[in-house]
């Protein structure tokens, strides 16, 4: 039994793939199933993937500063599948992106230097977000 | 009585035949300081096998070169940037391309989207090239060029753009990355298989060669493999072993070692752990001339002799206080100088962010003016030879390299240049990079490791962000209507004419692409065209994907 599946992916030109293995290895020692489908994907091909696997997330590592363009197409892909999967974006991201890109549908930015656990907590957020929500007890 | 010339006799002959610098060689109070200090009976710089470096005189002669990497949006703008970096005393160019250029696309590919002048420059054409290099001498400055996959393509731009400038090919100066083997192993930026991709660098080696005689063919380069998350040692040992496979490529073809051996040069990152990479540096040179020397038979000097570029390490600047990052490029680019650097990159400080904005770039130019100008640590070569410590750390790089080539002869049954297509091949070096990087990584989240700023001393790092350059999507636009209009202004038929023979050649590994390479740019055929032209030949690389 493992805490969820993931799909990391690297969208576009950029081959830098240090960060997206290293999170990869993060999430797998903690309890995720992770699926990496390789370089130079389209938000197509990540969308199916994400889809055809019934993935609980999606995580994308964008270093080249193409993240404006491709993360939100990546997200409007997996939508016109009909599916609802966190996108959560890591990588070189400015503080004056993130506004846009939570705009565009994106569920998390983590900037460069995020901790392995800040790493494990905001997808571990993503993911119980999108569940339903379960109403135990009265909320304020 | 016979007196022996002692190592320090040999030196001193060779120093006192040496241009100097218009400059006094003491300390700020006035004490008189040696070229260099040792034993009469040590090595000296300029000495076999150049553990103190390559020269005799060392930064005596000449400081290292300020070479700055710049290139964003369109020729144009990157035209801009390198005249600044001019004026402002960089004395060597450094061209960054963008990412559909590193892949050998248009700007109006699919695939290019979002990614236009992002990175680098866009290069489609000859008249980009053209533009790039306008109203500079190229004769005088020189320049390097990163690109790897298409660096054929790219370097045939070049040659065609200084013919039409009119600077004959044999006075042009500077460097092609066309380091393809460490595409596949660590930065990715790869198009063509490894054996086809190994023939153009073959291609390239050999026509500089004959025709080329101040050009540099390739850099190998250290720098991305350490970038993607390897050890020092392991940064040392893949660079040099992939240094031995393009020797090993070039005999095979005929080359004679001495021909095309003294035009190879290295690129190394210059990370944090200041002796460390010192020690690195000087291991390098001597192992580098031990295998020349042994191995491959090179008798002239220049063979033997290493040098090389060295950049900052990227992967060691922070997102978080990146003005911490103005330190730690300066403690990295003192560790090249001391290292015997031939010429240097510093990062800027915002670069974990974004490209760097002018400012941050002057910077960090200004940085390497520090080292250089107020610091005096250019005037003794090797200033840390002879420390039991560095010494001792010279010799253990040394000896984890030669384990790892150990291991690269023997997947290559006896040539480096199998072992290291195998270990592409075989993901060998892809694993250790990655096991290199989680581990660091582990590290740094268990608190052995402490960054300023990320997991230490984070006062302060949620001050307002600092300025950043933005790139819109204008540039993107603009680049491709340019190349709309180029592709509807040429000679078609020449165009296709020259792309058919192209993929004649490409298809016949005994010739040599560079000639038909040439007229195909000289037509405005573009890379995409002329890269799809080859791959139709040579097919394309898929990587394995593995976590």
């Amino acid at each position: 039994m493992h805490a969820g599946r993931i799909l990391v992916a690297k969208v576009g030109l950029d081959g830098h793939d240090r960060g997206i293995k290293v999170v990869a290895r993060i999430l797998r020692d903690a309890g995720y199933e992770v699926i990496y489908t390789g370089l130079f994907q389209t938000p197509e091909t990540v969308a199916a993937a994400a889809v055809d696997e019934d993935v609980d997330a999606i995580g994308l590592s964008m270093l080249s500063g193409a993240h404006l363009t491709l993360a939100p197409l990546v997200v409007e892909a997996i939508r016109a599948r009909g599916a609802d999967i966190p996108v959560i974006v890591g990588g070189i991201v400015p503080d004056s992106d993130l506004d846009e890109l939570a705009a565009a549908g994106v569920t998390t930015v983590l900037r460069p230097g995020a901790t392995a656990e800040e790493i494990v907590e905001s997808v571990g957020r993503a993911l119980s977000a999108a569940q339903p929500s379960q109403v135990t007890g009265s909320t304020p | 009585m016979v007196v022996m010339a002692t190592n320090h006799d040999r030196w001193q002959e060779a120093y006192e035949a040496s241009p100097l610098r218009d400059t006094r060689f003491e300390t700020m109070s006035g004490i008189p300081l040696d070229p260099v200090y040792g034993p009469d009976d040590g090595e000296f710089p300029g000495q076999y096998p150049y553990t103190r470096g390559p020269y005799a005189s060392m930064y005596r002669s000449k400081l290292w070169t300020m070479r700055m990497f710049a290139g964003f949006g369109t020729a144009e703008d990157t035209n801009w940037r390198f005249k600044e970096i001019i004026k402002s005393g960089g004395d060597g160019l450094s061209t960054a391309f963008d990412m559909p250029t590193l892949l050998g696309l248009d700007s109006d590919d699919p695939m290019s989207l979002g990614e236009v002048g992002r990175c680098g420059v866009a290069v489609d054409t000859l008249a980009d090239m053209a533009d790039l290099y306008r109203d500079i001498d190229l004769g005088e400055i020189t320049t390097s060029m990163t690109i790897n996959s298409p660096a054929a393509v790219i370097f045939a731009m070049f040659v065609a753009q200084a013919e039409q400038a009119g600077i004959p090919r044999a006075r042009l100066g500077g460097t092609l990355q066309n380091d393809i083997l460490k595409e596949y192993q660590a930065q990715k930026e790869f198009v063509f298989p490894p054996r086809e991709s190994m023939r153009l660098v073959r291609d390239t080696i050999a026509f500089t060669a004959a025709e080329m005689p101040r050009w540099h063919s390739i850099s190998i380069s250290g720098y991305h493999i350490r970038e993607a998350g390897s050890t020092a040692a392991e940064e040392l040992a893949f660079t040099l072993a992939n240094g031995f496979a393009y020797v090993e490529l070039a005999k095979e073809a005929g080359l004679a070692v001495d021909s095309f051996a003294p035009r190879l040069s290295f690129f190394f990152n210059a990370h944090i752990d200041f002796f460390e990479e010192i020690a690195k540096y000087r291991a390098a040179r001597r192992i580098w001339a031990r295998w020349l020397k042994e191995r491959y038979g090179a008798e002239s000097e220049r063979s033997m002799q290493l040098r090389f570029h060295t950049q900052t390490a990227g992967v060691s600047l922070t997102a978080q206080q990146p003005e911490v990052n103005i330190v730690r490029t300066a403690i990295e680019a003192l560790a090249g100088v001391l290292g015997g650097t031939q010429s240097l990159h510093t990062n800027s400080m915002d670069e974990a962010l974004a490209l760097p904005t002018e400012k941050a770039a002057r910077i960090a130019l200004r940085t390497q003016q520090v080292i250089a100008q107020e610091t005096n640590v250019a005037h003794v070569a090797d200033p840390l030879g002879g420390s039991h410590f560095v010494e001792a750390l010279t010799d253990e790089m040394e000896r984890q390299a030669e384990e790892l080539f150990a291991e690269l002869d023997r997947m290559g049954d006896g040539s480096m240049l199998e072992g290291a297509i195998r270990g592409i091949e075989e993901n060998w070096f892809q694993g250790k990079i990655a096991d290199s990087a989680f581990e660091l990584e582990r590290k740094l989240n268990s608190g052995d490791r402490v960054t300023i700023g990320v997991n230490g001393y984070t006062d302060g790092n949620d001050d307002d962000q600092i300025e950043l350059l933005k790139i819109t999507n204008e540039d993107e636009q603009r680049q491709r209507k340019r190349l709309e209009t180029i592709r509807q202004d040429r000679d078609s038929d020449a165009v296709a004419a020259a792309l058919e023979r192209v993929r004649t050649e490409a298809a016949d590994p005994e010739v040599n692409l560079m000639p038909a390479l040439i007229d195909a740019v000289k037509t405005y055929a573009t890379l995409g065209e002329i890269m799809h032209a080859m791959e139709t030949e040579f097919g394309r690389h898929v990587e394995v994907p593995t976590i």
